[in-house]
């Protein structure tokens, strides 16, 4: 009885401690992976923003939100990096590009415009908001709770996030199909061709 | 890896977003670029749900996601209907609403 008791436990013990192991990715390959999206989204974002063609920009922040996607899987959010390939890389964006082709739009012609005090204070501003976000991020450090990321293997799960849609977020869950059916009737009047 | 690298990424893509709104002139570009700047509020979530340990952050991304995915359908037809009318999307010639 004794003895019976107590075999199952060890074995649900290693079982976790090797799954844990076995999920959990080695320093190394984190910060690697996490350099190099990083760049990668980086990067892709400066290019989205420069280009003339918008064609061009779509691309670019496409190639933005797949390397979101692979940060997304090394925070191990599963369902969230895949909501993001299939709904934003998949569904937006090709809605994005189907309306720039559709209106046929060529360059723009003239990206530095004439200079002028508008583009100074612009810049001034977003460097503002930069210098202000990374101190804010660099200064919340000592007030943040110690650092639980062993448990995140568990809780990004397809098989968590459906339990906690479906109980604790029920009423939101519900009052989005509204706002989808809104967005949707929205949509179609909108771009019906006379608006009575 | 620590929480504040993401936190940097997510900011740093963020007020590239911001340069895309304030500098552009074509009204597809900067309504892409605020998908970018919504895309990095998402990093920080999820970041802050992974090193938390709080589901909360990604059921909110989940719900952030939704709400872009209706917000392009109608901006996209909002920017279909003033290029029927103005045959232009240059946001500097759509200036109906200016004072």
């Amino acid at each position: 009885m004794a003895l019976e008791s107590v075999a199952p436990k060890k074995q649900s013990n290693q079982q976790s401690s090797s799954t844990n192991n076995f999920l959990r990715p080695s320093v190394t390959i984190e910060i690697f992976l996490f350099y190099t999206l990083g760049a990668v989204s980086v990067g892709s974002a400066l290019m989205m923003v420069t280009r003339r063609s918008p064609v061009m920009s779509a691309l670019y922040l496409i190639l933005n939100f797949f390397a979101l996607g692979g940060l997304y899987l090394s925070l191990h959010a599963q369902f969230i990096a895949f909501i993001q390939i299939l709904v934003y890389a998949g569904a937006i964006m090709v809605l994005f590009v189907f309306v720039i082709m559709l209106l046929n739009l060529g360059d723009e012609k003239k990206l530095n415009e004439r200079f002028s005090w508008k583009k100074i204070v612009g810049a001034g501003l977003s460097f503002g908001v930069l210098m202000e976000l990374l101190f804010v991020f660099a200064y919340s450090k000592a007030n943040l709770p110690p650092s639980q990321f062993e448990k995140a293997t568990e809780i990004g799960t397809v098989e968590n996030i459906g339990m906690q849609l479906f109980t604790t977020f029920l009423f939101p869950f519900e009052v989005t199909s509204v706002l989808l059916l809104a967005a949707i009737v929205g949509a179609v009047v909108l771009a019906k061709k006379k608006l009575n | 890896m620590e929480l504040q690298s993401y936190l940097f990424l997510s900011a740093i893509t963020f007020v590239i977003g911001v340069v895309g709104v304030l500098s552009r002139r074509n009204a597809i570009i900067v309504f892409m670029s605020i998908e970018l700047m919504l895309n990095s509020v998402n990093l920080t979530l999820v970041a802050f749900s992974a090193f938390l340990g709080d589901v909360t952050g990604q059921m909110l991304v989940f719900f952030a996601m939704t709400v872009a995915a209706a917000e392009a359908a109608i901006g996209l037809a909002i920017i279909i209907a003033m290029f029927r009318n103005k045959q232009t999307v240059n946001i500097d010639d759509i200036n109906i609403l200016k004072w």
